[in-house]
């Protein structure tokens, strides 16, 4: 009998003897080293894949394989509305070993979900990267150069429709709205159709639903090689690198006075002291110069802009006051 | 045909002992996480990234593939035992499936989940092998007028779910899409029905909502009925699947399949519709309908190969376009480019080597779920011989632990125990549960593409049946309405056909003390 009841026992058990075996190799796998009280946080204010989230584990990444803190990271990501409830989390921190990533669209999002503080209000540690944002139009468009679609789309802006990966406040709608002020267009009558994401938007492109997008081009890199999609313009000061990117003109070279970047950057919860604000930022300066960073760049066609500190919140501030503008001349 | 060699040598390069050992903790890893309600398979194959760093590119795509199905799986398995779908694909799974491991068919449901979920997979994965380039180029014409055809139709079929009292039902359903507004309007960027709360200012994630729905709700029902009635025990039932059971797996496993496989090629098509609508067809064809809400197998085989289906669908965009159309895909993504590989419509050309290899994988950690989780479906039933009241403090913390762990954030607790109030209430006055859940899922889905339609157009109706595809849907959901009508009018009279008027209803339970109002059907 005892022999029995043991057995069954064990069947019963057994599932559960997997899950901890389980366990421990998940543990084993990332394994703790250093010192505990130097380990940080990362908070993401978008889901795993999306823009911040590359940006922000590519930053963990360098500063972990070079050991600049001492520390091990974890990386949270926090999602829902554009960011907004990751950037409240870190208002409401005091936690000296929490960073988080942002970026433009978290700007959009923080004035349209009418939130109290701007992102200028935590404590600013630095800009990251610069990305510009690219105008596409599927292979057959009609419209073989910026000035086509310019042309036609001055005639007629509420018949065209143009999409973007972000809805309104994100820097895929802001910058053809920027676009449309600068050439003449009143932004209330642009077509716009937010997609989510990149995703969705290239199948939009490529299935002809919508007669021009805006977005970042690192996604898109696969569709211009095959010729899939056409570049018109790119909206940076400078043409991007790289063989195949460099041929596409700026805005400013087609003759249009407009330079819009979309960036990223790390903030740390307000009220820290200033030591503390310091150390961090020397960490993220190390991780600047390292290798893994610089390779990360290339791989992802970010473009290399690094600010820090009062400068990076100068910028903070001169971007929340052209995001209000914007939205404001939209009624949003 | 060249196909068939390159996978084959795909197969080649990834059979190795080591590599099958990645598989192996790949879909140990996976399941174990996937149990966990709230940390679906893009939250895993995101953790467990850095983990495969040091690894070559083929191992670390064979870990992935191991996680990402291990990880789809181990949400079935909660949704089975426990009422708590570990992610949004695997609520339809709950339903039937809980239902059956109530009396005592747990193994049963288990194993026609994962073979079920093995059937799809591997077909889904043969299909991408041969028809990825073609397929990508037809799913991008399909748009949004389509799409919201589709989810037209499939409110139609809802109607059928709405139980004995229509008027509940309803509420019921608009109780549902009222929940599905809740959040950041896509269109404006401005939030709705906050009510100030920034974390409301995201839409509700629909895995708390039926957590608390389905879990909570029934645990607080039991827990307020446990004293007035005698305790049950669950029976313990038969290990394994009987001939019966693969007599009504077999065709609702094809069908999920088929189903499913389109959804997830088609970008952004999701995998929560196909499982409703694969769960609806079961119910329309089976043959013991009174068996359906009650625990019928074709209820769990159905929606399980179409959401396992659906995810190997995905592979179609995001190799044959590099368009990555979940998050799962965009984590794919992120990693394939880490190991420099560029995705995009030359990937198949450029790394073909790769491609073949991550489809072989695919195919491999489809086999290993199957081998490991398997044997394991009677061992997991056997957590259900565990005393009611402990069982259902079990669930409680499950379901806490797995609110908690989708974004680490204390209110969705409270939303949860919000949500399992609601479910309570319904119950006690004998509101279907069902139709809400559905309106929460497909209610956002509806609003975004209808928005999206019209903002192409510029506001113009007439863009509703701009394509094809979405008139042909039209015409569908016009003969579900219709047919049944006519069909009624020529027999007038036939009382002893009840199914003329309406198939789903009466909770005709041989086991019938058991809860009878809660119409989970």
């Amino acid at each position: 009998m005892p022999r029995t009841t043991r057995s069954r026992g064990r069947a019963r058990w057994a599932p559960l003897l997997v899950l901890a075996l389980v366990a421990v190799v998940g543990a084993g796998c990332g394994v703790t080293r250093g010192d505990p009280s130097k380990d940080m946080t990362m908070l993401i204010p978008n889901s795993p894949g999306g823009g911040y989230d590359q940006t922000g584990r590519a930053a963990v990444a360098a500063m972990e394989a070079n050991d600049i803190t001492g520390g091990t990271f974890e990386v949270h990501n926090i999602t829902g509305a554009g960011g907004t409830i990751a950037f409240s989390e870190l208002m409401r921190s005091d936690d000296e070993h929490t960073m988080l990533t942002v970026g433009l669209g978290v700007v959009g999002s923080a004035y349209s979900f009418g939130l109290d503080d701007k992102l200028q209000d935590a404590t600013p540690l630095a800009q990251l990267i610069e990305d510009q944002e690219g105008i596409l139009v599927p292979a057959d468009s009609p419209y073989k150069t910026i000035d086509d679609f310019l042309e036609d789309w001055k005639k007629r802006p509420d018949q065209i429709a143009v999409g973007g990966g972000s809805s309104p406040g994100g820097p895929d709608h802001l910058f053809p709205m920027q676009l449309a002020k600068t050439v003449g267009i009143e932004p209330r009558e642009v077509r716009y159709v937010p997609y989510d994401g990149g995703g969705p938007l290239t199948s939009a492109l490529l299935g002809e639903k919508i007669k021009v997008g805006f977005s970042g081009l690192g996604e898109f890199e696969g569709q211009i090689k095959e010729g899939e999609l056409r570049v018109l313009a790119v909206s940076g000061e400078k043409r991007l690198e790289g063989e195949m990117f460099s041929k596409f003109p700026t805005l400013k070279e087609s003759g249009v006075d407009l330079v819009f970047t979309n960036w990223r950057g790390v903030l740390a919860p307000p009220g820290i002291s200033d030591e503390r604000r310091d150390a961090m930022i020397a960490y993220l300066e190390e991780m600047h110069e390292s290798p893994e960073w610089q390779k990360a760049l290339k791989d992802n066609k970010w473009i290399d802009e690094f600010k820090t500190g009062e400068e990076f919140k100068n910028f903070l501030e001169e971007q929340n006051a052209r995001v209000e503008d914007t939205m404001k001349e939209l009624g949003l | 045909m060249d196909n068939l060699g390159l996978l084959a040598d795909g197969l080649g390069a990834a059979l190795t002992p080591e590599n099958l050992m990645y598989a192996a903790i790949g879909v140990l890893l996976g399941t174990f996480v996937g149990v966990l309600p709230g940390i679906g398979p893009a939250m895993a194959v995101a953790l467990l990234l850095p983990v495969t760093f040091g690894l070559e590119p083929t191992q670390a795509f064979i870990m992935f593939a191991g996680i990402y199905y291990g990880g789809m799986y181990g949400g079935s398995t909660t949704s089975i035992l426990l009422n708590t779908p570990g992610e949004s694909s695997s609520v339809m799974t709950a339903i039937e499936g809980n239902k059956m491991a109530k009396k005592g068919r747990a193994a049963q449901a288990l194993a026609t989940a994962a073979i079920g979920s093995f059937i799809a997979g591997t077909i889904g994965t043969l299909l991408v092998v041969f028809f990825a380039p073609i397929l990508a180029d037809f799913a991008v014409t399909i748009g949004a007028p389509s799409f919201f055809a589709i989810i037209v139709l499939a409110m139609v079929l809802v109607t059928s779910l709405l139980g004995e009292s229509k008027l509940r039902g309803w509420i019921s359903l608009f109780l549902g899409l009222t929940f599905g507004l809740i959040g950041m309007d896509l269109n404006t960027g401005q939030p709705r029905l906050d009510f100030g709360r920034p974390e409301l200012g995201g839409r509700l994630d629909i895995v708390i909502v039926a957590v608390g729905i389905f879990a909570l709700g029934e645990a607080l029902w039991v827990a307020a009925h446990l004293r007035r009635k005698p305790l049950e025990i669950i029976p313990v039932g038969q290990p394994w699947m009987g001939k019966d059971d693969w007599g009504r797996s077999w065709k609702p496993w094809l069908r999920g399949t088929a189903i499913g496989f389109p959804f997830g090629a088609v970008p952004a098509g999701g995998a929560e519709t196909p499982t409703f609508l694969s769960y609806l067809l079961e119910r329309k064809l089976a043959k013991k309908k009174d068996e359906f809400g009650n625990g019928a197998i074709e209820g769990v085989a159905g929606p399980e190969a179409a959401n396992n289906a659906s995810a190997a669908g995905t592979f179609v965009p995001l190799l044959a376009m590099g368009i990555p159309v979940t998050a799962t895909s965009a984590v794919m993504l992120a990693a394939l480019t880490s190991y420099g590989i560029q995705p995009g419509p030359q990937l198949m050309t450029d790394h073909s080597d790769l491609v073949w290899t991550l489809l072989a994988s695919l195919l491999i950690g489809n086999a290993l779920l199957l081998v490991l989780n398997l044997p394991l479906a009677p061992l997991w039933a056997k957590l259900l011989s565990i005393p009611r009241p402990q069982l259902y403090a079990g669930i409680l913390f499950f379901a806490s632990l797995g609110a908690y762990a989708a974004s680490q954030r204390a209110f969705d607790i409270l939303l949860l125990l919000v949500f399992g109030l609601v479910g309570f209430m319904m119950r006690r006055f004998a509101f279907p549960v069902l139709p809400l859940i559905i309106g929460v899922i497909l209610g956002p889905l509806m609003e975004t593409r209808f928005r999206e339609a019209l903002a192409i157009s510029g506001g113009d109706l007439d863009a509703l049946w701009s394509e094809k595809l979405g008139v042909g849907l039209y015409v569908i959901a016009a003969l579900v309405i219709v047919v049944p009508l006519v069909l009624k009018a020529r027999r007038p009279s036939n009382p002893s056909d009840p199914d003329g008027t309406d198939g789903s209803t009466g909770p005709s339970d041989s086991d019938g003390s058991d809860n009878e109002k809660e119409l989970v059907h």
